[in-house]
Order: structure tokens, then C-alpha cells, then sequence
């Protein structure tokens, strides 16, 4: 009996500590990914600015926020923050727009290569930023309310009489669900409606969809409309998850450049693929995995060490060997890149 | 006055011109095929047509209208449609999307067109659900025929329609060509293939240096002694 009980415990420990934050982060990095992968298919250059994009919109969603908060508005067990998002997203397509008009379409008109793009996108990165740390500034900044847990540890012991707790934070719940509806929704307009299909198209091989006739201007549009829908519900998850720094979106960058092109940049389910493969490389590498096999091994058998492959302080680097592994064997990615 | 027309045509990409004065027309439905060895500028000919390269002298009529002064979108949409010689499907989008495509700027119905294009590319009616992108070199051609076609376009203009497929395929592909005649759209080619696509031309131009050589009937030009020596070997 107290063998079952061992290893079910020992399964709990990996649910809560590698399942569950795995799937939360990883919904986090394929919107995140999956914003690059459309910049990347239709207007055919990285995206530096893209992780700073999704902190302009968390800014503004919790600037929002708060206002709604000092007028005494709340979803009750929800956060407020969600309340806030379209304000967000209305402010970041704002912003993606402007700097298309500004920046971008000049170096369109030019027929610039990619590189002077993304050059550019990394002169929007710096701005972006700045703007960011200037309203808000650089600390970190929490705006998370109301209900905490779905499950919390305490509730699921009592609960079980295990000695193992597992919690699922609102926030975990929270992004799990909206990214399913949001990809959802993205492959419905992507596959079903006449622009997602002339975005496709346009993705495919621009010249025969100017041949079709598709307006290259509203596809550009209508990119980074969703561009900014994505970046801004990513980044704001991601916020209530953790917390609000612009620094760490910054940081954000490379796990999310990573997801898409380990997913095969350009490919959207591969950039969902391709955020899971990220989030949950990094959280089972960086795990210390000592209690899981007290549970698991006989008394005599203990591990002396915390049996934690690399610290946390390296989970960046975890982004990074993914990145190399697969640039060596499969460059094209996991699902064949570089098509919508 | 014809259909559509360049008249006197001179231009290039930039560089060094490389029309020096030709001149194409095409009548509602008529095959005109252009031929000539290789850059004497037969794309880059039917391309001014369409309007994706700068005219420094010569005019293009459309419908009687000059057209000269329009953009290549504003000339599909007035009903011109083209299909490059390469990378004319869309390989990642499935048969019936890229026909789907093709009929972008139509607002109407396209069912009737669609049963008329499966009807004349039955092989397409049973791959509608493949990607354009794992067919054969043929069907792909008939794909790229096919997306062009369902714009309902008054001018259907092929660049190398049968380049890198087989001879039956060829022959298959100018007898749909053929039928397409059959419904009045007005068709212009340019082929390697210089024979067999004069026997079906009601007009040919041969064109060399950017320049016309020869123009008449296709059967005239076959039956022509100086272009069967110079241009069809002998």
C-alpha cells in the first residue's frame, strides 16, 4: 500500500512541478512564437521587437488594469486584467501600425532584404523598450487579483491525504484555456476566411497572389493586427503567471525565437509545437528531481545529490542547445518551416 | 483594332532595353504564340503587356482603352491573367484553394466556373483535396492554368506553359488550351516548344533581339522556308 501511495506521490510532484508549469509556460511561448512565425511568413524577416511588443501590451493592459481597479470594477474570482485586454490590444495594434507606417513599409517600398529588416526591428526593439521602462519603469510590478488557485496544495492534500500537494494557479488555468481558444480561432481564420486565405497565399509566394490580386497593404495590415492581438494575451499571461519586468521580455526573446524555429519558422502549428518543446526542455533540465526518487527508490538507494541536471540560472541556455541541435539536424525544423 | 495589344513596345528591367520596338496583339478567341530563340525577349514581352516593367516608348490597348499607365493588379482586375513559367501554384494550399485563389476578386458565385474547370481539368476534381505542392509537373501546369482561369479572365496569357513536361503531357496541355479557345478568351504564349505551338496559333510572332522577325499565321509561319530554317531547325 504505502508503495502505491509513494509512487503516486511521486507522480503528484511531477504533475505539479513539471506538468502543469510546463503547459502554462509553454501556451506562453507558442502565442509568443506564434506571432513571430506570422511576422516571419508574410512580411519575411525576424521579429526582434516582438518581446518587447508583448511587453508595450502587458503595459498597457495593466495600466488599465489599475485604473479599473482604483474605480472599484473586478471579474471576482477572475482577474481584472482581462477586462483590460482589448484596451491593450487596441493600444499595441496602435503602436505595431505606426511603426509599420514609420519604419517598415519604407524599407518594403525599397525592396530592403531581410537582414536591413531586422536591423530595424531591432532599432523598434530599443524604442519599444525604452518607451516601456519610461512609463512604467523597469521594476517589476504585480497585478494579479482576484481567486489565486483552482486547486491549491493544502486543499489537494486534505483532499487526498497525500503528502504531495498539487496547485494549479488561476493564472495556469487561465492561459491553458485562452490559448486554446485563440489557436483555435487563428486556424479557423487562417484556413476558413478569405483574408486568412489570402494571407496564406501571400505567405506561399507573394507574386502569384499579387497575380490573384490580393492587396499586399491589408495583408501587411492584418498581420500585425494579429501580431499585437497575440503578443499583447501572451504577454499579459505571462505577467499574471509570473509577474511584470520589462527585462525579462526582453529575455522572453530567445526562447520564443527558439519555439518558432525548432517548430520550423514560418509553420504555425509548428510554432505551438515548438513552444511546448522550449517550455517543458527547460522546466524538466532545470528540475531537481531528488524528492521524485526518494518516492520511487528503495530507502538505501537515496540520492545524496538534488539530482537538478543544470540550475535555473542556465535555463536559457537550455533555449540555446535546442536552437543549435536543431539547426544541425533538421534546419527546416521539426514540422517543414517557412510557409503559412 | 485588336483586343489587346503592345504597339512599338521598347523597355528593359532598368539595364540595357531589351524590347527594341515589338509589337504583340491578341484577338478574343485566338492563340497567339510568340517565339524566337532564347533572349530575344519573348517573356520579357508578354511581361510589358502586364505591365510589370517600365515602357520608355509604345503604348499597350486593352478593349480599345490604353492601358499603358496601369499598374499589373489594375490589369487583372480589368481581366488579364497570367501564369509564370515557375513557381505558378501555390504548393503549400491544397487544388481546390489554389482555384479558390484564383478567383480572388470575384464576388460572384464560383461554383458554375469550378464545374466548368473540373470539367475541363477532370484530374483536378480528384485531387481538389491534395496539396498543389505534391502533384506532378503536369497537374501542377494544370493547376497554374486552372487558378488563372478562374478569374473568368477576357485574356489568359501563358509564359512556357509546357517547359519541363513530357511530350504527352505537352500535347494534353494544348488540347486543353484548345478547348479554352472554344470559349472566347483571347490566349497568348510564349513557347519553346516552337512547332507544335505554332500548329495550334492562329498568329505567331517571332521575335529576335527584341525585335518582331516574322509575323503571320501559324500555319504560314510553319510553311515559311526562312523560319523552318532559322527558328524550327530546318
Amino acid at each position: 500500500m504505502e508503495a502505491i501511495t509513494d509512487f503516486v506521490s511521486a507522480i503528484v510532484l511531477l504533475l505539479n512541478f513539471i506538468v502543469v508549469p510546463g503547459l502554462s509556460y509553454g501556451s506562453q511561448l507558442a502565442l509568443g512564437a506564434l506571432g513571430i512565425t506570422l511576422v516571419f511568413g508574410i512580411l519575411r524577416f525576424a521579429n526582434f521587437a516582438h518581446g518587447d511588443t508583448m511587453a508595450f501590451g502587458t503595459m498597457m493592459t495593466i495600466l488599465v488594469t489599475w485604473w479599473l481597479q482604483s474605480k472599484g470594477v473586478n471579474l471576482g474570482p477572475l482577474p481584472t486584467a482581462l477586462l483590460a485586454l482589448p484596451a491593450g490590444i487596441a493600444s499595441t495594434i496602435l503602436l505595431l501600425v505606426v511603426t509599420d507606417r514609420t519604419v517598415y513599409r519604407y524599407y518594403r517600398h525599397n525592396k530592403a532584404v531581410p537582414v536591413t529588416f531586422m536591423i530595424a526591428s531591432m532599432g523598434v526593439m530599443f524604442m519599444t523598450n525604452g518607451i516601456v521602462r519610461f512609463v512604467i519603469g523597469p521594476n517589476d510590478q504585480r497585478f494579479l487579483d482576484g481567486e489565486r488557485f483552482i486547486v491549491s496544495a493544502r486543499n489537494f492534500k486534505s483532499m487526498t491525504g497525500l503528502s504531495e500537494g498539487l496547485s494549479i494557479k488561476v493564472s495556469q488555468g487561465l492561459t491553458i484555456v485562452v490559448a486554446i481558444i485563440l489557436v483555435a480561432l487563428l486556424f479557423w481564420f487562417l484556413q476558413k476566411t478569405r483574408t486568412g486565405k489570402a494571407m496564406r497565399a501571400y505567405s506561399d509566394n507573394e507574386d502569384l497572389a499579387l497575380l490573384s490580386g490580393v492587396d499586399p497593404d491589408r495583408v501587411v495590415l492584418v498581420t500585425w493586427i494579429i501580431t499585437a492581438i497575440l503578443a499583447t494575451i501572451a504577454g499579459t499571461l505571462y505577467g499574471l503567471d509570473k509577474s511584470f519586468k520589462p527585462f525579462t521580455y526582453l529575455q522572453l526573446l530567445l526562447p520564443m525565437f527558439a519555439a518558432a524555429i525548432v517548430g520550423g519558422i514560418g509553420n504555425p502549428i509548428g510554432a505551438i509545437v515548438g513552444g511546448y518543446v522550449i517550455a517543458f526542455s527547460e522546466v524538466m533540465v532545470t528540475y531537481a528531481y531528488k524528492k521524485v526518487f526518494i518516492y520511487l527508490l528503495p530507502q538505501s538507494l537515496e540520492p545524496q545529490g538534488l539530482l537538478q541536471l543544470l540550475s535555473t540560472d542556465y535555463k536559457f541556455a537550455v533555449s540555446f542547445v535546442i536552437l543549435v541541435l536543431v539547426l544541425l539536424v533538421r534546419p527546416t525544423g521539426i514540422l517543414k518551416g517557412k510557409v503559412l | 483594332m485588336s483586343f489587346l495589344s503592345g504597339e512599338n513596345m521598347v523597355g528593359g528591367y532598368g539595364g540595357a532595353d531589351i524590347l527594341k520596338g515589338c509589337s504583340i496583339e491578341v484577338n478574343e478567341g485566338e492563340i497567339a504564340v510568340i517565339v524566337g530563340p532564347n533572349g530575344a525577349g519573348k517573356s520579357t514581352a508578354m511581361r510589358a503587356l502586364l505591365g510589370m516593367l517600365d515602357l520608355k516608348q509604345g503604348s499597350v490597348q486593352f478593349r480599345g482603352n490604353d492601358i499603358s499607365s496601369l499598374s499589373p493588379q489594375d490589369r487583372i482586375a480589368e481581366g488579364i491573367a497570367f501564369v509564370p513559367q515557375t513557381s505558378n501554384v501555390f504548393t503549400s494550399m491544397t487544388v481546390f484553394e489554389n482555384l479558390e485563389m484564383g478567383a480572388f476578386l470575384r464576388n460572384d458565385d464560383i461554383a458554375e466556373t469550378l464545374e466548368q474547370i473540373y470539367e475541363l481539368f477532370p484530374i483536378l476534381a480528384e485531387k481538389k483535396d491534395q496539396l498543389a505542392g505534391e502533384l506532378s509537373g503536369g497537374q501542377r501546369q494544370q493547376v497554374a492554368v486552372a487558378r488563372a482561369l478562374m478569374s473568368q479572365p477576357a485574356v489568359l496569357m501563358l509564359d512556357e506553359p509546357t517547359a519541363g513536361v513530357s511530350p504527352i503531357v505537352m500535347d494534353e496541355l494544348f488540347d486543353r488550351i484548345l478547348e479554352v479557345r472554344q470559349t472566347g478568351v483571347a490566349i497568348l504564349m510564349v513557347e519553346q516548344n516552337a512547332r507544335q505551338a505554332l500548329d495550334i496559333a492562329d498568329r505567331g510572332f517571332v521575335l529576335v533581339i527584341g525585335e518582331n522577325r516574322h509575323t503571320d499565321t501559324g500555319a504560314a509561319l510553319l510553311a515559311d522556308p526562312e523560319v523552318r530554317r532559322s527558328f524550327l531547325g530546318g
